[in-house]
């Protein structure tokens, strides 16, 4: 029991869940949305800085959560800054199969990878497989379905954010 | 005489729980290989045999459509859907087995009352009171009311110990308040409210007064005219009946000036295609086919814990309540919220540092189930600063045992989380 338990709350996510990084409130953001999570209560804001061509230059969140929702904020909006849209959206889909343990692109792929085959098709963009290495911390989340929706909520709510949507709830 | 000593005996008696838990064949089975600690009941209670085995009973021996005397079948379908009637009647003190309603659940009990009633009597600028304590189902339906006829809500606050400050709700009394609809105990805080004192305050200023009784029937004898309530609502799923049932108790008089809730069929006295007449209470407020099984499950769940006796049911949860009181302060960062004398047993609490939800997935791990979340009642979260709470509330077949699990898995979050 211990050991599924270690595997969920690694030293990583409790750090992060402790001491959330962009825990803030850009004042020249130009992107945001709220996420909800109904069941628990969990409330949080995603803010983006988007250059005119795309880029992240910033990405901070606010509100409060578990420890797997606030360390999943926390560390997405550290790799976002820099990133193109289409890399954050890249990231989204993977971090979201990884976090199912479903790869949404078999179908496309014509075959079935369950284990580590979380790349979109034609694989993710130079350097983001080494953010999905850093991501593998909240695969535990595998193991605890209800939990799924606390990782994903702040990528659901970034996404929103992007096709500016103001509100998306995990219900 | 020999009769009365033995009921004497009986009430003074503690429960022989490892009895009544093999009552609940679901308290046996493992969960994720652990024994279950089911610490939930407040939620929705688990089921005895005596309720399972009575809708299967009833399914296979006596079941047809009720109010069609027309064949035996369903006369004694009928038979037993009145009967729990009557039984509720009974467990509730009501004068009369018609101002029983049967509905699907408190919900739909209070759904009706603000529908019909409250559509019936209130205007724009009449004054609906609730108290702080309130779950969503005794918010929500009010705030559609106040939306639709423009009347007023007022809240009454709660002391930072969870209790309900008397002297506030006298103050929001006037001659504009028309309703006062509060929990008798609070299903977060266990906060007992003083319902008799709080309807002889809104009867002095002419309100009627609605009790949701969810979280009280379980642990205490209730009786509807010495509380002087106007309805009184509760649902059959939290008191080890079947889901799906829940009661409507209104006084007589009132039931008979309300206009339907639903229209259909039972609940008509003539239809023509130019008007129809509604039938007299309870029958006008079920309109359809009934949940006649659960009510006869309810029925059963009523008569099992009348065989037990609810002053030991509440003296056995008093003690538990006590001893996790003790367990749980044991714990380094844990603060109980909802510390007033006298409260049911349930326990909110947080643990500095760890959000509830993470709580809640470490001890299901050690097979303790809690709540854990805003427990339909988020204006009380925010009025004690707190997104959520986990909530460990006992029922009972609940032992000290699974007290000491709780404290045990609870030491497991501290471990964890440092």
């Amino acid at each position: 029991m211990l050991d599924e338990l270690r595997d969920l709350y690694q030293e990583v996510i409790l750090d992060h869940g402790k001491n959330p990084r962009n825990l803030r409130h850009p004042p020249d953001a130009n992107r945001e949305a709220q996420g909800s999570n109904p069941m628990c209560g969990d409330q949080l804001t995603v803010y983006l800085t988007l250059e005119g061509d795309g880029t992240v230059r910033d990405a901070a969140f606010e509100g409060q959560g578990c420890a797997i929702s606030m360390a999943s904020a926390s560390m997405m909006t550290e790799m976002l800054k820099g990133r193109s849209e289409a890399e954050a959206r890249a990231l989204f889909h993977s971090f979201h199969a990884m976090c199912t343990g479903e790869d949404e692109y078999e179908d496309h792929e014509g075959h079935e990878d369950h284990g580590h085959g979380h790349a979109p098709p034609g694989g993710l963009p130079g350097g983001l497989e080494d953010e999905m290495e850093r991501l593998q911390v909240l695969a535990g989340v595998r193991q605890f379905p209800v939990r799924v929706k606390c990782a994903t909520l702040s990528w659901h709510t970034m996404v929103a954010a992007m096709d500016g949507e103001a509100k998306v709830s995990t219900e | 005489m020999t009769v009365i000593l033995d009921d004497l005996r009986r009430s003074a008696a503690p429960l022989d729980v490892e009895r009544l838990r093999a009552d609940f064949p679901i308290l046996a089975k493992p969960v994720r290989g652990r024994p279950l600690v089911f610490l939930d009941s407040a939620a929705s209670a688990q089921k005895p045999r005596q309720v399972t085995e009575a809708l299967k009973d009833f399914y296979e021996t006596d079941y047809a459509n009720v109010h069609r005397g027309a064949y035996l079948l369903s006369e004694r379908a009928t038979e037993r859907y009145e009967g729990a009637r009557e039984t509720v009647r009974r467990f509730l003190n009501a004068r009369r087995a018609r101002e029983i309603v049967f509905t699907r659940g408190a919900t739909e009990s209070i759904n009706l009352v603000a529908a019909t009633w409250g559509r019936k009597f209130l205007k724009a600028g009449d004054e609906v009171v609730i108290s702080w304590l309130e779950h969503h189902s005794n918010i929500v339906p009010w705030q559609l009311l106040r939306d639709e006829l423009g009347i007023t809500l007022k809240v009454v606050p709660v002391g930072d110990d969870g209790a309900f400050l008397f002297e506030e709700y006298e103050k929001l009394l006037g001659p504009r308040t028309k309703m006062v609809a509060v929990a008798h105990i609070s299903n977060v805080l266990g906060t007992t409210l003083p319902v008799k004192a709080i309807a002889a305050a809104a009867h002095a200023v002419g309100a009627v007064v609605l009790v949701d009784g969810c979280q009280a029937v379980p642990h205490m004898k209730v009786d509807v005219r010495d509380l002087d309530c106007d309805f009184y609502v509760f649902s059959g799923h939290k008191l080890y009946g079947p889901t799906g049932i829940g009661v409507l108790y209104g006084r007589e008089d009132l039931l008979k000036t309300m206009p339907p809730y639903q229209g259909g069929g039972d609940m008509i006295a003539s239809v023509t295609f130019e008007k129809s007449t509604w039938a007299a209470p309870p029958a006008r407020f079920e309109a359809g086919t009934p949940a006649i099984a659960q009510a006869v499950g309810l029925g059963a769940a009523i008569d099992y814990v009348e065989s037990i006796g609810l002053d030991r049911i509440g003296a056995h949860e008093r003690d538990l309540l006590q001893y996790a009181t003790q367990r749980l302060s044991a714990v380094e960062g844990l603060r109980i919220i909802g510390t007033t004398p006298g409260k049911a047993s349930v326990i909110s609490f947080v643990l500095a540092g760890v959000h509830p939800h993470d709580i809640a997935t470490i001890l299901d791990r050690s097979g303790v189930a809690v709540r854990a979340g805003h427990h339909c009642a988020q204006p009380l979260m925010q009025r004690f600063g707190v997104p959520a709470t986990a909530r460990a509330s006992f029922a009972l077949y609940n032992t000290r045992a699974e007290v000491d699990a709780l404290g045990q898995a609870l030491d497991t979050v501290r471990e964890i989380f440092g």
